[in-house]
C-alpha cells in the first residue's frame, strides 16, 4: 500500500484481523532480543557519572577539598577549651557531605536531559528501573568517595571518634545506604526539571531545611513543631545511626535505637529508588530535546 | 512485512492540532523521506516514532510491534538519530559508541570489534580516543550516526539528519545512507524539510498541516504535477491571472505567492504566447520541469516555505 487510497481496504482488513490480534497494528507475537541484561546497563551508567566526575577537575577538586576543610574547622574546634561539644557535629557533617554532593551527583539528570544524552538512553531497550539505578549508584558513588575522605580524617585524627572497625565498616555501609536515598530524592526532584536554576531553588526551600531540621543539627530530644519535624526526618535517623557508629557510650544516650537508625534508613532508600522508577517511567513531551 | 504501520495518528498541544488522522506504511528495506515544512506535523511525528512521546490517538507498530504496548521490542530493532546531540561530550568517540552498546545489550570483544568496523566506516578511527567536544558539527553527526548503527537496527529513523552539515557532507550521510539500506537491508526514514534532501529517497511521504499531502516515489509525485511549470513575475499578478484564464479558459492559472502560475503540457509553447499576449506585463518567464516545491503547492495550494505562521513547529 502506497497511497492513502489504500488506506480504507487495509482498514477494512485490520478490523477483520483485530479478532485475532488485540493490538490491531501490531503482532501479539514475542519478539527476540527485548531483554537487555541490567547489570551491564547500570554498571555503563555508573561508570560514566564516575568518569564525568573525574573528568572536571574543578569537581574533583572541590569534592576532596570539601571534606578536608571540615576536618579541619573539627580538628582546630577541638583544641579550643570546652569546645568538645562540637564532635557532636561530626555525623551530621558526614551526613550533610553525602546530602550535597549526592544531590548534586543528580543535578547532572538535567544536563543529561538538556544536551540530549538522555533521549538516547530512553530510546534503548533497557528497563527503566536499570537506568534509574546506573544513576542514582554512579552519584552515590561520588558522594561516599568525599563521606570516605571525611571519615578517615576524622577517623585518624579525632579523638572523639573512635568507631571500632566494625562500627567503621557499618558506618560506611549507613552512610552508602543514607547516598542511595539522597541520590534518589535528588533523581526525584531533577527528573521533570529543565533547568539547574529551578533545581538550586528547590535546594534552599526544601533540602536545606531537611539537613537543619534533623539531629544533625538540633538534639534529638528538642521539642514543638521543630522537635516534631527533627523526629519523623529520616535524615535524623541515618545521623542517630551514624553516632551509634562513630561515638560509641555517652553521645548516643537518647537516640533512637539502633535497628530503627537501620531499618528507617533502608526504608527511605528503597521508598526513594521505587519513586524514581515511577517517575522514569512516565513519558512527556520533555523527553525529547527538539 | 511493513517497517511501520501507522493509522489514524493524531496529536495534539492543547487546542492545536499537530497530526491530524495520519495513517501510512513504510515498507521494509525502503528509504522513506516525512517531507513538511515547520509545523507541518512531522516534528511531532519523529518523537511518537521514537517512543519517545506517547501517542494520543490511533495505532502504530514497527516491524508488527505496537509502539506504545510492546515499546522494548520496537525499541531494540530501532536506530535513532536526533536533530540534537545525544553525545556525552565529556566521553570520548570510542567511550560514547562502547556505553551505547552496552545500552543495547551488546558486550566484550564483539562490541569492541563492531566499535572499531563503524569507526572505520565511518571516516572517524584516527578519532576514536579524541573527547567529543573537541569535535566540528560535522564529525559529531557521523558519531551521532555510527550511535544509531552501532546496534544494527532494522529499522533507522533520522530527525533531520542533515542539520549544521555543508552540502558535501550531505550528500556524504546520503550515500552512506544509501549503503546501509542496501547492503544490510536497513530502512531509513528520514524527516526534513529540504526538498533535495528528500528526493534521494525512494518514496516521500509530504505533510502539510499534520496531514498527508501525498504519498509516493519522487519520479512519480514529480510525473503528477505533469508537464511544465511556467512562473511569471509581474507588477499585478491578480490582473494577469484574470486575463490569462480569460483568454485561455483552462489554462488554470493561479497566483501563488505573489507570483502567477501555470502547469502546461509544453512550456515552450506556452512562452511566445505569452509574451505576444502581455508583452510589456512580464518582468521575467521561468519555465522548469516540476520539483517536488511544484507537487507541495500543487497538493496543498501553498508555497513550501512560508505555509505556517511562525512558531508553529
Amino acid at each position: 500500500m502506497s497511497t492513502n487510497a489504500g488506506v480504507a481496504a487495509d482498514d477494512a482488513e485490520r478490523v477483520a484481523d483485530k479478532a485475532a490480534q488485540p493490538s490491531g497494528v501490531a503482532s501479539s507475537q514475542p519478539h527476540r532480543g527485548t531483554a537487555v541484561p541490567a547489570a551491564p546497563v547500570i554498571a555503563t551508567l555508573a561508570w560514566r557519572e564516575l568518569a564525568r566526575f573525574f573528568r572536571q577537575r574543578n569537581r574533583v577538586i572541590g569534592a576532596f577539598v570539601q571534606p578536608v576543610l571540615f576536618w579541619l574547622l573539627f580538628s582546630s574546634a577541638l583544641g579550643v577549651e570546652g569546645a568538645a561539644g562540637y564532635t557532636r557535629f561530626f555525623p551530621g557533617t558526614l551526613a550533610m557531605i553525602i546530602l550535597f554532593t549526592a544531590i548534586f551527583a543528580t543535578i547532572s539528570i538535567i544536563e543529561d536531559r538538556n544536551e540530549g544524552f538522555l533521549q538516547g538512553v530512553l530510546v534503548a531497550p533497557i528497563p527503566r528501573w536499570a537506568m534509574v539505578l546506573g544513576k542514582v549508584v554512579g552519584g552515590a558513588s561520588i558522594a561516599m568517595i568525599q563521606a570516605g575522605v571525611f571519615l578517615v580524617l576524622g577517623w585518624v585524627t579525632l579523638a572523639d571518634v573512635a568507631p571500632t572497625p566494625l562500627g567503621a565498616a557499618a558506618a560506611v555501609l549507613l552512610s552508602a545506604c543514607l547516598a542511595v536515598a539522597l541520590t534518589g530524592l535528588g533523581f526525584l526532584i531533577a527528573w521533570r526539571m529543565d533547568s539547574t536554576q529551578g533545581f538550586h531553588a528547590i535546594m534552599s526551600v526544601f533540602l536545606l531545611p531537611m539537613w537543619f531540621l534533623s539531629t544533625a543539627f538540633f538534639p534529638q530530644e528538642s521539642g514543638g513543631v521543630v522537635g516534631a519535624v527533627v523526629h519523623a526526618n529520616p535524615l535524623s535517623f541515618a545521623v542517630a545511626g551514624l553516632r551509634h557508629n562513630l561515638q560509641p557510650g555517652d553521645a548516643v544516650a537518647g537516640l533512637p535505637p539502633y535497628a530503627a537508625c537501620w531499618a528507617v534508613t533502608l526504608a527511605f532508600a528503597a521508598m526513594m529508588l521505587a519513586a524514581c522508577w515511577w517517575i522514569a517511567g512516565t513519558r512527556s513531551r520533555g523527553d525529547f530535546v527538539s | 512485512m511493513p517497517a511501520v504501520t501507522l493509522r489514524d495518528i493524531a496529536y495534539r498541544y492543547g487546542d492545536r492540532e499537530a497530526i491530524r488522522g495520519l495513517s501510512l506504511d513504510v515498507e521494509a528495506g525502503e528509504s522513506f523521506a516525512l517531507l513538511g515544512p515547520n509545523g507541518s506535523g512531522k516534528t511531532t511525528l519523529f518523537p511518537l516514532l521514537s517512543t519517545l512521546a506517547p501517542k494520543q490517538r490511533g495505532e502504530a507498530a514497527v516491524f508488527c510491534a505496537d509502539l506504545r504496548t510492546q515499546a522494548d521490542a520496537v525499541r531494540a530493532v530501532l536506530g535513532v538519530v536526533f536533530q540534537a546531540p545525544s553525545l556525552d561530550k565529556r566521553l570520548s568517540v570510542a567511550e560514547n559508541l562502547l556505553c551505547h552498546g552496552r545500552l543495547y545489550g551488546l558486550g566484550g570483544a564483539d562490541l569492541r570489534s563492531r566499535v572499531t568496523e563503524m569507526l572505520g566506516r565511518l571516516g572517524l578511527g584516527d578519532r576514536a580516543g579524541e573527547a567529543v567536544e573537541t569535535l566540528s558539527g560535522g564529525l559529531r553527526r557521523r558519531v551521532e550516526l555510527a550511535k544509531g548503527l552501532l546496534h544494527r537496527p532494522r529499522l533507522l529513523v533520522l530527525d533531520e539528519p542533515s542539520t549544521g552539515l555543508d552540502p558535501a557532507a550531505r550528500s556524504d550521510l546520503w550515500r552512506y545512507l544509501q549503503q546501509v539500506q542496501q547492503e544490510q537491508g536497513v530502512t531509513v526514514i528520514a524527516t526534513t524539510h529540504i526538498l533535495e534532501e528528500a528526493e534521494r529517497a525512494d518514496r516521500i511521504a509530504i505533510m502539510h498541516e499534520g496531514r498527508l499531502a501525498a504519498l509516493d516515489t519522487p519520479a512519480n509525485l514529480q510525473a503528477s504535477v505533469g508537464g511544465d511549470a511556467i512562473t511569471i513575475r509581474t507588477a499585478d499578478p491578480a490582473g494577469m491571472v484574470a486575463d490569462i484564464n480569460a483568454r485561455w479558459p483552462g489554462a488554470d492559472a493561479a497566483m501563488v505567492d505573489g507570483a502567477v502560475r501555470l502547469e502546461q503540457e509544453n512550456g515552450a509553447e506556452w512562452a511566445p504566447r505569452l509574451f505576444a499576449e502581455f508583452n510589456g506585463r512580464i518582468d521575467e518567464l521561468t519555465i522548469g520541469k516540476p520539483t517536488l516545491e511544484d507537487v507541495f503547492i500543487a497538493r496543498t495550494g501553498h508555497r513550501f516555505f512560508g505555509s505556517q505562521p511562525e512558531g508553529a513547529a
